[in-house]
């Protein structure tokens, strides 16, 4: 019988698995990206599966927001990316060291 | 077992094995394929939850969109995949451990919380729309922040574009500002001169044009 810790499980191990995945890329921004998406999108299934099993609409409504800023956030974060290959022909995240941080 | 549990099983596996495929292929073509199949997968299940219209806006918003214009990036950017080859062992073993530590907690979260008594709601009469029922409570109680969200869309357009518009040296193009600072006297000149008579050969040659 499915239950709500079924679909909650998913999301979980789905956010486990972009987590792992930001500290393995660590040298490539675009994965790094994808991981924050895939993370995006087990908060999506955690907020899909309450809204569903309590009944109550509203979390379909923020699963709405979440998809709006990450498409935002993805256009811009591959903007940034795009103007940052053109000035320094490489996106190796070792190589920016220029503010010092 | 129910047709639901199996399709449940099934989608969750390809979701969970393409989402580890995508951390773990080193190439970001293939990364983003895989990330294309795990968002289809979770389509898939928001439609065992009855969320129709949200399986569908990800489906064409996420993979139609927001995919494809990865795919573009990940082409353009021509990057080398040896260097990123060699480093992903070194990382592997704080990043596995982070992953499974967190994991266990979220599950002991979710299966002590009397969470798993929960089981799946009656199915949705077949008059209920879900794309109606999200609409009418998108456009009543939430009509504020879904405007803010279009004026967000609108800030990420013009960010986008600001930072990879390059001006060329040669391009031309026109200044508004100074097409509405014109005067008259900058277009038209007028030159007063005497009154001349038609002669007989601009009489010819405007005949032989016509």
């Amino acid at each position: 019988m499915l239950t709500l810790a079924h679909f909650l499980t998913l999301g979980a191990l789905l956010f486990a698995i972009s987590v792992a995945g930001i500290f393995l890329n660590r040298r490539n921004v675009l994965i790094l990206l994808m991981c924050i998406e895939l993370m995006l999108l087990a908060v999506n299934m955690n907020f899909v599966a309450f809204s569903r099993f309590m009944d109550v609409m509203d979390g379909q409504v923020f699963v709405f927001f979440i998809l709006t800023v990450a498409a935002a956030e993805a256009a811009i974060g591959l903007a940034i990316l795009v103007v940052l290959f053109r000035n320094r022909r490489s996106i190796a995240v070792g190589e920016l060291s220029d503010l010092k941080g | 077992m129910p047709i639901i549990e199996i399709v449940f099983y099934l989608f969750g596996a390809v979701l969970i094995a393409s989402a580890l495929s995508v951390v773990t292929v080193g190439n970001p073509v293939y990364a983003v394929l895989f990330l294309v199949l795990s968002f289809f997968s979770a389509a898939c299940i928001w439609l065992l939850l009855q969320a129709e219209f949200l399986a569908i806006v990800l489906v064409l918003v996420y993979v139609g969109a927001v995919m494809v214009l990865f795919l573009f990036v990940v082409m353009m950017l021509d990057v080398d995949g040896e260097q990123r080859r060699l480093q992903i062992g070194r990382y592997l073993p704080v990043g596995f451990l982070v992953a499974v530590a967190m994991a266990a907690q979220l599950f002991v979260l979710i299966w002590t919380q009397g969470l798993e008594l929960q089981a799946m709601p009656e199915p949705y009469p077949e008059s209920f729309s879900h794309t109606r029922a999200l609409g009418e409570l998108l456009y009543t109680d939430y009509l504020y922040a879904f405007e803010v969200a279009a004026i967000l869309l609108l800030v990420a357009i013009i960010a986008a574009i600001a930072l990879t518009h390059r001006r060329r040296p040669k391009t031309r193009y026109q200044d508004p500002s100074d097409q509405v600072k014109i005067t008259k006297g900058e277009r038209v000149r007028l030159v007063s001169m005497a009154s001349e008579r038609e002669t007989s050969e601009a009489r010819g040659g405007n005949g032989d044009k016509s």
